[in-house]
């Protein structure tokens, strides 16, 4: 069972580690549809997902969040990446499996994964 | 429809996040002796009138509407509902709101509870300027995680940096798993 007495001792691992985390302009916003089309059609994995591939590859200029409905609600689980200075990508119907590969194509390595986005999919962006 | 209880929770509360609360308190209660599971979803948010919340329950009820009504409360509802149970709303503005929804426990149309403790972490993950009550209970036995005890301990240390995500992941599921295997 864990106790919060094993939070305090993660608190004190952290208290010199506090701030690292740059939100300035080379940090990259991952965020997940979350309103009932999406957590409907399996937004919360997903979610998840990303939060524990960036938090196991320690990407640490990558905040992962939640948005409401867009208006595609047939696309979703919708998935939108803005990265500074570029136009945002948006991934259509993802899965916890397409998770690490837009993860370490993507977000590690700049090139989004085509095959994921919504012009993949034949719809109008 | 939602496939799980856990995801109704996951969409209802975000009504408590857009209602401006500041607390969130969410209970989970399975009561053998009585067949019956209580799901409590309690916020300090700005609340709603009572036409306003005849508007939530029913989306069909009115067509002059000044905003879009969503499925989120209906399918909440029609959940309870199949299951032999109900969903009720206590709402007082400036006071915050309280849904509560019953089901019939072994009830066969009940839907499974699901993976309430991943929308406990989603939650706060996404809402973590939030203060979030998880309750969980069983026969009279609980489990309570509190984020307003989380940040007491955590100081400066931030409630969603993935390293505490990751701890109440872990308090989250092994205390339940405790919960329930105690009989």
């Amino acid at each position: 069972m864990k106790s919060l007495a094993e939070l305090q001792a993660l608190r004190e691992q952290m208290k010199g580690r506090v701030g690292i985390r740059h939100d300035d302009d080379s940090s990259i916003r991952v965020v997940v549809g979350m309103a009932t089309c999406g957590i409907a059609a399996g937004a919360r994995p997903v979610l998840a997902a990303f939060t524990e591939e960036v938090a196991k590859r320690g990407l640490s200029n990558v905040a992962v969040g939640q948005t409401g409905c867009i208006g595609i609600c047939q696309y979703e689980p919708v998935v939108e990446v803005f990265e500074p200075g570029k136009e945002k990508v948006t991934y259509v119907k993802v899965t916890p499996g397409m998770v690490p590969a837009i993860v370490s194509q993507h977000l590690v390595n700049g090139t989004p994964v085509t095959e994921y986005t919504i012009g993949a999919s034949g719809a109008q962006g | 429809m939602m496939q799980e209880l856990s995801l109704n929770v996951l969409d209802v509360a975000e009504n408590s996040v857009r209602a401006g609360a500041s607390l969130v308190e969410i209970t989970v209660e399975e009561d053998t002796a009585a067949d019956r599971l209580t799901i409590v979803i309690r916020d300090n948010g700005k609340g709603m009138t009572p036409e306003q919340v005849q508007t939530v329950i029913d989306p069909f009820y009115t067509t002059r509407t000044t905003r879009k009504v969503g499925l989120g409360v209906p399918f909440f509802r029609m959940a309870a509902q199949l299951s032999g149970g109900d969903l009720t709303i206590q709402s007082q503005p400036g006071e915050g709101t309280t849904v509560t929804a019953t089901f019939g426990l072994t009830n066969i149309d009940r839907m499974p509870l699901g993976d309430m403790n991943g929308t406990v972490s989603t939650l706060v993950q996404c809402n973590p300027h939030i203060d979030w009550v998880y309750t969980r209970r069983k026969d009279g036995r609980e489990m309570v995680m509190d984020t307003r005890q989380f940040r007491e301990i955590l100081g400066e240390v931030p409630l969603d940096s993935p390293e505490v995500l990751g701890f109440l992941g872990d308090y989250l599921r092994e205390n339940t798993a405790e919960l329930l295997a105690n009989e």
